[in-house]
């Protein structure tokens, strides 16, 4: 059905990896580094739903492992939002720089 | 160029200016924004993928939630301008001569890659036959997401709790 060769999607998958990767590894906003988290699990999701119709044995495990990977990144996404909240508590900054102290 | 092809191209651009306005915005609203269109993008990728279903999940967690969810982080806490130092310049070309590399090595592996596409179609009844495979093959990693999502619920609940002990007791 899809003419659009694999290496297409890999290809934008890595470039969407990427910038969550710098994002994540440059920004000092804590929501931001957790927000760029989020982009590169979704670059991991395009990888998986690609390889699920292009592959020798196609079939539905990479959409639903897709499923589950959108589920645990949901869970981190809450979790993360807490701790960042219950630190932001102690400490008002969202600075991952300043989070350096694991006891206030 | 076909009509799968130009959808793949448009899909694709909106995705990498989502996330290119992502990395150069200053604004950590508009970061957040800019994401609802990658994301969107995302799904459109799906489709294009002949995944309809995982592309509806798409556009209500990620979207939906999880860009509200980090809304509400942004406004719980104080993101002042002055307050936010600047990344140092050294960091910044570290980390990006890095990915460079990270993303060359990875270029010279993936841009050969092809594998025939099979001849199963994936889009006729993709949501009962994804039902059908959940409560067959997968039923106990459904079951444990399930567990992991309640677990998840309840320390993010505990986390952002206040304290009222230590409200009522010693504090400064």
């Amino acid at each position: 059905m899809s003419s659009v060769p694999l290496s297409m999607y890999l290809m934008l998958a890595l470039i969407l990896f990427c910038i969550g990767l710098f994002g994540a590894l440059t920004k000092k906003n804590a929501v931001i580094v957790l927000i760029s988290i989020e982009l590169m699990l979704n670059a991991v999701n395009i990888n998986l739903v690609a390889f699920s119709k292009y592959s020798l044995h196609p079939g539905l495990s990479g959409q639903i492992f897709t499923l589950f990977t959108i589920a645990v990144a949901a869970a981190e996404a809450a979790v993360g939002l807490a701790i960042l909240i219950a630190l932001y508590r102690n400490r008002p900054t969202v600075s991952v720089d300043e989070m350096d102290t694991m006891k206030h | 160029m076909n009509g799968d092809m130009i959808a793949f191209f448009i899909l694709a651009l909106c995705a990498i200016a989502g996330g290119v306005m992502m990395i150069s915005s200053t604004n950590v609203v508009h970061m957040v924004v800019s994401l609802i269109f990658t994301f969107l993008a995302v799904a459109g990728i799906y489709v294009t993928l002949s995944a309809e279903f995982v592309a509806g999940v798409q556009v209500l967690i990620y979207s939906g939630a999880i860009t509200i969810i980090m809304l509400f982080g942004i406004m719980l806490t104080r993101h002042d301008k002055e307050n936010e130092k600047k990344t140092p310049k050294l960091r910044q070309f570290a980390a990006g001569g890095a990915i460079l590399v990270f993303f060359l090595i990875m270029y010279g592996k993936i841009k050969d890659l092809n594998f025939p596409q099979g001849d199963v179609e994936l889009h006729v009844d993709n949501t009962k036959k994804i039902g059908i495979e959940l409560y067959s093959n997968y039923v106990i990693p459904f079951e444990l997401m399930s567990v992991l999502l309640l677990v998840a619920l309840i320390g993010a609940v505990v986390l952002a709790k206040k304290d009222e002990k230590e409200e009522g007791g010693g504090k400064e």
